[in-house]
């Protein structure tokens, strides 16, 4: 029951229940803002198609791959940049809630998020989580069209990969919630792009095996060691087919944990950067 | 020019108490030993030009950042160190639009009452229910983007009210309103005062939106400059208007900074 005070007023509940809804409330208003933009959805389905599709296709006889685990026979090369495709739906979807947050806080609804009574760090899992809910839409349906390209991973693969798009998704999502208190204004976003995005995506195990990499160049092969989103990528590749790469899992946790850390510590009333900054002294007011 | 009389508290009955509050961005003072307050079914207006530092005012009530020194209760509750028991009795209409254009008025005031741990069929009765009282009920279904600016304002008040608050603050709440939508919202407001009590300050640096037996508290850079009625204020500056009265004391102010 919703708590009455002596006044006849009806505050909301802060209590499981209360939590509960709350959480309902941020994931269902994100996943209903995705459904409401369908052009975003198709941009996020033809990005990851347009590699499969003509990048892959190009490279494949370009590109041999040789039989390294989880893969037991050789692969083509579709089959071997799709787990890095599905991470990238998920980097961009990342980024692309960071540049909505941006939005949402020079137009103010972020405002409304962050008036809640709920504790802060709660209201920002919350909507990581319901970011990482409208990542896993789109890498579901990517994985089904590739289905139908030949890439076919085991039916147990399609359960399998959940947890680690999810925990993947959410390692991303606390980055680009991070990113979204440093950046100023939306405008900083092409920069988003050209330093986040393309060094992460392409310094990665993605696009080709690293033992390559290492053969081409050891230095891009120790920075695509460092680089978060490798381990990402080869989290969703095992997981794709059953198997878990304990290294990948312990660093994507790790980063998601440290990630998470700093978007909180950007967001906290005392400490965080909106404070230092004054954010909404534009007003004029 | 008279000095500002001093003001009575009730840390725990005034639906909002603000005390001694000075906030600074790095270097730049934004407010300098701010105090007010708005009692339980009071009407106060925050008036003051633009950069006088109501929206960093409202910024530390809603707690977007901490106020460094001073105090602000909402209800009695601490808002830096019971920020929960304080935000809940807490409703906002921001100076910007905050609501979302893609989504319909039902599925914005839903979302809010989640915001406020109201579940989906409660926070769906309440949302109606609040709409009715701002006029809108038949528009529940319109996406934002097909309202008009008034239109939009009003579900940002009924939103305001869903989780029931004892305190109510608006800021800039008429900007880019017609003179029609304007007085509307007002009066909405002013008839929630007397019908819940709802404690509401009311930013603007429109002084025609000040009723002749408003209390008002001026702010002129980052200083409560008077607090109090309109006619003391009248009174305090010899004037006869409050666009003379709100003239005179931002003049006297600047005067007195120049001399210093």
């Amino acid at each position: 029951m919703t708590a009455t005070t002596a006044t006849g007023a009806r505050p909301g509940r802060l209590d499981l229940a209360g939590y509960l809804a709350c959480f309902n409330g941020i994931v269902w208003r994100e996943v209903l803002r995705f459904l409401h933009q369908r052009e975003r959805f198709l941009a996020a389905l033809v990005r990851p198609l347009v590699w499969l599709f003509i990048f892959a296709a190009g490279f494949r006889q370009v590109l041999g791959v040789s039989i390294i685990p989880p893969y037991e026979t050789y692969v083509l090369y579709e089959v071997f940049v799709t787990p890095g495709l599905v991470a990238m739906v998920l980097l961009f979807n990342a980024m692309q809630t960071s540049l909505s947050m941006v939005h949402d806080r020079e137009t103010g609804t972020m405002r409304t998020l962050l008036v809640s009574p709920f504790p802060r760090s709660f209201l920002l899992l919350s909507k990581l989580m319901g970011g990482v809910a409208v990542a896993l839409l789109q890498a579901y349906a990517f994985l089904l069209i590739a289905y139908f390209w030949e890439v076919e991973p085991p039916p147990i693969g399609y359960l399998a990969v959940l947890p680690a798009l999810v925990l993947s998704g959410l390692m991303l999502g606390a980055l680009a919630l991070f990113m979204s208190s440093v950046i100023r204004q939306l405008e900083n976003f092409a920069g988003v792009m050209n330093f986040v995005i393309f060094p992460m995506f392409f310094a990665s195990s993605a696009l080709y095996p690293l033992w390559r990499i290492k053969e081409s160049s050891p230095l891009l092969y120790e920075i695509c060691g460092a680089n978060p989103f490798t381990y990402a990528v080869e989290l969703i590749r095992f997981a794709l087919y059953g198997q878990l790469e304990p290294v990948s899992l312990a660093v994507v946790v790790g980063f998601t944990a440290a990630f998470l850390a700093a978007a909180v510590f950007a967001y906290n009333p005392s400490k965080g950067l909106l404070a230092r900054r004054g954010e909404p002294g534009r007003g004029g007011g | 020019m008279k000095p500002v009389p001093p003001q009575s508290f009730n840390a725990e009955t005034d639906a909002l108490l603000v005390r001694g509050v000075s906030h600074r961005f790095g270097p730049v003072p934004a407010l300098d030993d701010v105090s007010l307050r708005v009692p339980r079914g009071g009407f106060v207006v925050l008036l003051g030009p633009n950069g006088a530092g109501k929206s960093t005012l409202f910024a530390l009530i809603t707690r977007l950042f901490d106020n460094v020194t001073g105090e602000i209760r909402i209800l009695g509750h601490d808002v830096r160190r019971q920020p929960a028991a304080a935000l809940r009795q807490l409703g906002v209409v921001f100076q910007s639009r905050s609501l979302d254009a893609d989504l319909t008025v039902l599925q914005n005031l839903a979302y809010h009452a989640a915001l406020h741990g109201i579940g989906r069929p409660e926070g769906r009765r309440r949302a109606l229910e609040a709409l009715d009282k701002v006029g809108l009920a038949d528009r529940a279904g319109a996406r934002v983007r097909t309202l008009s600016g008034g239109q939009s304002r009003r579900v940002e008040i009924a939103r305001a009210l869903l989780h029931d608050p004892a305190c109510l603050l608006l800021d800039e709440a008429t900007v880019g309103l017609d003179v029609a939508s304007r007085e509307s919202a007002l009066a909405i407001v002013r008839g929630l005062v007397k019908e819940r009590g709802v404690g509401v300050l009311w930013a603007t640096h429109l002084v025609d939106e000040v009723a002749d037996d408003d209390r008002v508290v001026l702010l002129h850079k980052g200083r409560v400059r008077f607090a109090g009625p309109v006619p003391d204020l009248l009174d305090l500056a010899q004037e006869g208007s409050l666009r003379g009265a709100f003239m005179r004391v931002t003049e006297d102010a600047r005067a007195t900074e120049a001399r210093a």
